[in-house]
């Protein structure tokens, strides 16, 4: 008869808290994807959309659901792939691109001062605000800033920007990582010269 | 009156639940290392102490002692600390993500921890009333808190003084945490135990 009524006060008292916490956890609901707030702090945060999503929170969100490669972001290039393939433990995919780069180095925009024509139009579409220049004045590109996202080449008139690889600096010299080449060992049929007499003979 | 002021003076100085009794080392070592999440954690142990203590007393006093299930106390206890523990963690995400944040682990070990559980436990070896449990849970938890904080206080000067290198880190700690406890015994006049 104790026995029942233990059982039956622990199993009371586990009910009862079970009901507390059930109830705590719905109405204490943190609203927000985790996953999507990791991978977007990961993303370089350029805004320009050539992700095919309209900014780095919408990508971040598809990623985090399943939707996306992690391979669609230029601007964050391959070690934003990696580490995005290191947070969701993924395998690391090549990076999406039409025209392949000549070298590993991150891309700037120069504009060819000598065509310019002072519109202003590719300071508006710069998200980083990386553009110096006035209306009928000289407009550059300050290269530390650029992110490489190529946002103002569509709207410059007169077609003056250019995408140019960074120099290769002491500070950002890099060994390149060592490939491993496939190779193949020509096999060699060797003859028992012995054996073979024994059996013929 | 006087006997309720005396159960705080004695729980967080004289019978200090960290530097005396010897309960819930493990946060202690854990989160001094910064003097910001040491007061989150106090805060967040004062009241987890605080309300376990009072839930586990009225689980004593109304289920398990009349109908003399009082080999029950462990379990219960631990029961009940565990679903306050979730309680206090939920509302914490909710209202604080910066605290739930700095908190991180510790804040479920304070399920585990030794304190809360040896609290609810000192209550009923003590056949403490009901004001009685809930000055005792709430002067253990102010102790732990006192101490935690000056203990971060002083890590983070260690962390910036010239330990040698064997002893950096928790060895140094320890040391500290011991000398503390030497200090503390200083109090045990305190109080006369009749």
């Amino acid at each position: 008869m104790t026995i029942l009524t233990a059982v039956l006060i622990l199993v009371g008292l586990a009910a009862v808290f079970g009901l507390i916490l059930g109830y705590a956890s719905v109405r204490f609901k943190v609203e927000g994807d985790p996953l999507a707030d990791k991978v977007d702090s990961l993303l370089p945060q350029t805004q320009c959309g050539q992700c095919t999503f309209p900014g780095c929170r919408p990508y971040a969100e598809a990623i985090a659901k399943g939707e996306a490669p992690i391979n669609q972001c230029p601007p964050g290039g391959e070690t934003t792939m990696l580490a995005l393939a290191d947070l969701l433990d993924v395998e690391p995919l090549a990076l999406d691109e039409e025209d392949s780069k000549e070298s590993d180095m991150p891309e700037v925009a120069i504009i060819i001062e000598e065509d310019c024509i002072g519109c202003t139009l590719c300071i508006q579409a710069c998200p980083v605000d990386a553009i110096v220049g006035a209306a009928k004045m000289m407009h550059t590109v300050i290269e530390s800033e650029c992110t490489g996202c190529e946002l103002c080449l569509p709207p410059c008139p007169v077609d003056c920007i250019i995408m140019q690889p960074l120099d290769t600096t002491i500070d950002n010299w890099k060994w390149k990582p060592p490939v491993a080449t496939e190779k193949t060992y020509p096999v060699i049929p060797i003859v028992l010269e012995t054996n073979a007499k024994s059996i013929r003979s | 009156m006087t006997e309720y002021l005396l159960i705080i003076v004695g729980t967080v100085w004289v019978n200090n639940i960290v530097l005396s009794q010897f309960l819930g080392l493990c946060p202690f070592m854990g989160v001094s290392r910064k003097l910001e999440t040491a007061v989150g954690m106090g805060l967040a142990t004062t009241f987890v102490l605080t309300l376990s203590s009072i839930s586990s007393f009225l689980v004593y006093e109304y289920l398990l002692e009349p109908f003399h299930l009082e080999y029950l106390k462990t379990i219960s206890f631990i029961l009940v600390i565990a679903a306050i523990v979730g309680f206090t963690e939920l509302v914490v995400q909710k209202t604080s993500p910066l605290l739930h944040n700095v908190l991180g682990i510790y804040l479920p070990l304070i399920t585990t921890n030794c304190a809360v559980l040896g609290v609810a436990l000192l209550n009923t070896q003590q056949s403490n009333s009901f004001i009685e449990s809930a000055l005792y849970g709430f002067g253990s938890a102010i102790g732990f808190t006192l101490v935690l904080v000056l203990f971060a206080a002083m890590r983070e000067r260690l962390a910036a003084s010239d330990v040698p290198e064997a002893f950096q880190g928790s060895a140094i700690g320890m040391i500290t945490a011991g000398l503390m406890a030497l200090a503390f015994m200083g109090f045990t006049g305190l109080i006369k135990v009749s």
